[in-house]
C-alpha cells in the first residue's frame, strides 16, 4: 500500500517503557478534546502527523497503515512482516525464529510474543483482529485512537451472534440487499 | 458419505492432497482422482503451491467432484483480495464444493513470479471469519445479503513445529474462534513435538471444537529429501529421519519413505484427539494404498469400498 515494503523491524522502545506510556498516554476526556481540536485545524493536523509519523517511524519502523495494532503486540509493529499478518505468525518461521522471507530477521510476531509475555501480556496475542481499512492509510493512528474510532480493530472472541462479525464499525455497513 | 460426515461420525479419517497441472487441462486430476477415490475420504487441491501458476484451485476441485472424489478446495490470501475471495467462495459453492481450506499461503519470493505483487489484503484468521460470516450471517463483509449464503465445511492448518511453540495451540484457538472446523497440519516427521502441541490442544479443548488432521509425508526420493529439509518454509526434519532415509541404497528411498509414513500413521492414530491423517503425497499418489495397507487403515471410505 505504501512506497515502503513490509519488512520486519526490532522495536527500538523497551517493552516496560511502552507499556507505561501506554497507560499514561489511554484515552481520556483531556486527550479526547485535544485530539479533536488538532484534527478541526488544517495546519496542525498535518503537522501532528507528520510528528507521528517521524517518531512512530524511528520507534517502530512504522509504515503508517492508520490504524495501530501496537498496543496488543508487545509493541511490535505487524505491518512488518511481509504478509501485513494481523493475528500472529506464519507457518513459515525458522527454527531459530526467522522470517520464512528474510530469514536473518526476526518474525515480528516470535518478538511480539516473547515481549508481550515478559509483561505478562502474552493473552494479548489470543485477541481476534479485523481486517484493516485500506482508505486509511497515511492517516494519524494517534487521534484515531484518542477519537475512540480505533475501539473496533480487535475484539476478545468471534462469537455465534453476530454482533462480533468481521465488518469494522469505523466503516458503516452498505446495509441493504 | 462426505468429509464433514466422516468426521462428525467420530471414524478415522484420511485425505490426500492433489497439485493441479500447470496446463490448460484436468486430465492429470481426473487420472488421480480415479486413482485415490478408494482409498481416500477427500482429497485437498492447492492454490497455486509454492507460489507457482498452475490451474486454478476452483477447477481442480470441480475436476475431482466429476471424477467421484469429494474435493478441499484450497484457499490462500496471496493472490486475491476480501472481494476475491468471497466472490470465489460463492463460485465454489454453487458448483458443489463444499469443503474450503484456509491459509495464508507462501510468500510470491518463493514461487516462479517473485516480482508479483504480493496481496495478503486478508489473513488466515480473517478469511476464515469472513467465510463463516457469510455462511453463517448470510451476507458479505460490506452487509449486503446472499441469496442463498453458501454451504461451506471449513478447515485451516497449523504448523505445531514453527515457533513460538507456546503460542502455536493458540492461534489454533483464534482459528476455531474465527471459523474452523478442522484443521490439517504440516508434515509430521518427528512425533514427539506434535505429542507435546496435541497435549496443548487438549488442554484448550480444541479437539473438542475442530477435527484434527495430521500432515504425513512420504518422501519419494533423496532429492525430495533434501529440498524437504533445506527448501520448504516451515518443514522439520529431524536428523534421524533424514539419515534414515539416506542410509538405504537411492533406488530404495521410495520404499523406506512409505514405511516411514505407515510408522507414523500408526503412532499418531494412537494419540488422543487425533481425527485422521492428511497425506501430503502430491506427485506420489500411487503409494496411498501401500501407505494405508501397513498402516492397517482400514477405515472410511476404503472400508466402504473395500468391504472389511
Amino acid at each position: 500500500m505504501t512506497a515502503r515494503p513490509p519488512i520486519p523491524a526490532h522495536p527500538r522502545l523497551g517493552t516496560r517503557l511502552a507499556y507505561r506510556l501506554q497507560r499514561a498516554l489511554r484515552p481520556r476526556p483531556g486527550l479526547h478534546w485535544l485530539s479533536a481540536t488538532i484534527e478541526a485545524s488544517g495546519l496542525a493536523r498535518p503537522l501532528f502527523t507528520g510528528v507521528e509519523r517521524q517518531a512512530k517511524q524511528a520507534l517502530f519502523a512504522c509504515r503508517m497503515c492508520g490504524q495501530c495494532a501496537l498496543p496488543v503486540t508487545g509493541y511490535v509493529c505487524p505491518m512488518g512482516c511481509p504478509k501485513e499478518l494481523r493475528n500472529g505468525p506464519c507457518g513459515g518461521v525458522g527454527a531459530d525464529g526467522g522470517c520464512e522471507v528474510y530469514p536473518e530477521r526476526r518474525c515480528v510476531w516470535v518478538e511480539a510474543y516473547e515481549r508481550a509475555a515478559s509483561q505478562g501480556r502474552a493473552a494479548d496475542l489470543r485477541l481476534l483482529h479485523l481486517p484493516i481499512d485500506h482508505r486509511r492509510w497515511g492517516e494519524s493512528s494517534w487521534l484515531n485512537y484518542w477519537q475512540g474510532r480505533d475501539e473496533g480493530l480487535w475484539t476478545r472472541e468471534a462469537d455465534d451472534t453476530g454482533e462480533n462479525d468481521p465488518v469494522p464499525h469505523h466503516r458503516p455497513a452498505l446495509g441493504g440487499s | 458419505m462426505s468429509l464433514r460426515d466422516r468426521l462428525t461420525s467420530g471414524s478415522f479419517a484420511v485425505t490426500a492432497e492433489i497439485s493441479p497441472p500447470r496446463g490448460a487441462s484436468i486430465d492429470p486430476i481426473t487420472a488421480t482422482a480415479a486413482l485415490l477415490r478408494d482409498w481416500v475420504d477427500a482429497v485437498n487441491v492447492t492454490d497455486n503451491q509454492g507460489s507457482n501458476v498452475r490451474l486454478a484451485s476452483w477447477a481442480g476441485s470441480l475436476a475431482a467432484l466429476q471424477a467421484g472424489l469429494e474435493p478441499v478446495m484450497q484457499m490462500t490470501c496471496r493472490d486475491r483480495n476480501r472481494i476475491a475471495l468471497q466472490s470465489d467462495l460463492l463460485g465454489a459453492s454453487a458448483l458443489g464444493i463444499r469443503n474450503v481450506l484456509v491459509m495464508t499461503g507462501d510468500h510470491p519470493k518463493f514461487g516462479d513470479h517473485p516480482e508479483a505483487k504480493p496481496v495478503f489484503d486478508l489473513d488466515s484468521v480473517q478469511l476464515l471469519w469472513t467465510l463463516r460470516h457469510m455462511r453463517d450471517q448470510g451476507a458479505v463483509l460490506s452487509g449486503r445479503a446472499l441469496k442463498p449464503s453458501p454451504d461451506c465445511f471449513l478447515g485451516a492448518v497449523e504448523n505445531p513445529y514453527a515457533p513460538p511453540a507456546e503460542f502455536r495451540a493458540e492461534r489454533l484457538g483464534k482459528k476455531i474462534d474465527a471459523g474452523a472446523q478442522f484443521v490439517q497440519t504440516q508434515f509430521v516427521f518427528d512425533v514427539a513435538p506434535f505429542a507435546q502441541w496435541m497435549t496443548q490442544v487438549r488442554e484448550l479443548g480444541l479437539h473438542e471444537k475442530c477435527y484434527i488432521l495430521a500432515g504425513v509425508g512420504a518422501v519419494r526420493s533423496r532429492n525430495a529429501l533434501d529440498f524437504m529439509r533445506d527448501k520448504v518454509p516451515g518443514v522439520h526434519v529431524p536428523d534421524d529421519v533424514y539419515r534414515r532415509l539416506r542410509a538405504v541404497p537411492a533406488d530404495q528411498t521410495a520404499a523406506e519413505g512409505a514405511r516411514l509414513a505407515a510408522e507414523t500413521i500408526q503412532q499418531l492414530s494412537a494419540i488422543d484427539g487425533v481425527a485422521g491423517v492428511h497425506l501430503l503425497v502430491a506427485g506420489n499418489e500411487q503409494a496411498v494404498p501401500g501407505i494405508l495397507d501397513s498402516a492397517g487403515i482400514w477405515a472410511g471410505v476404503r472400508a466402504e469400498r473395500h468391504g472389511r
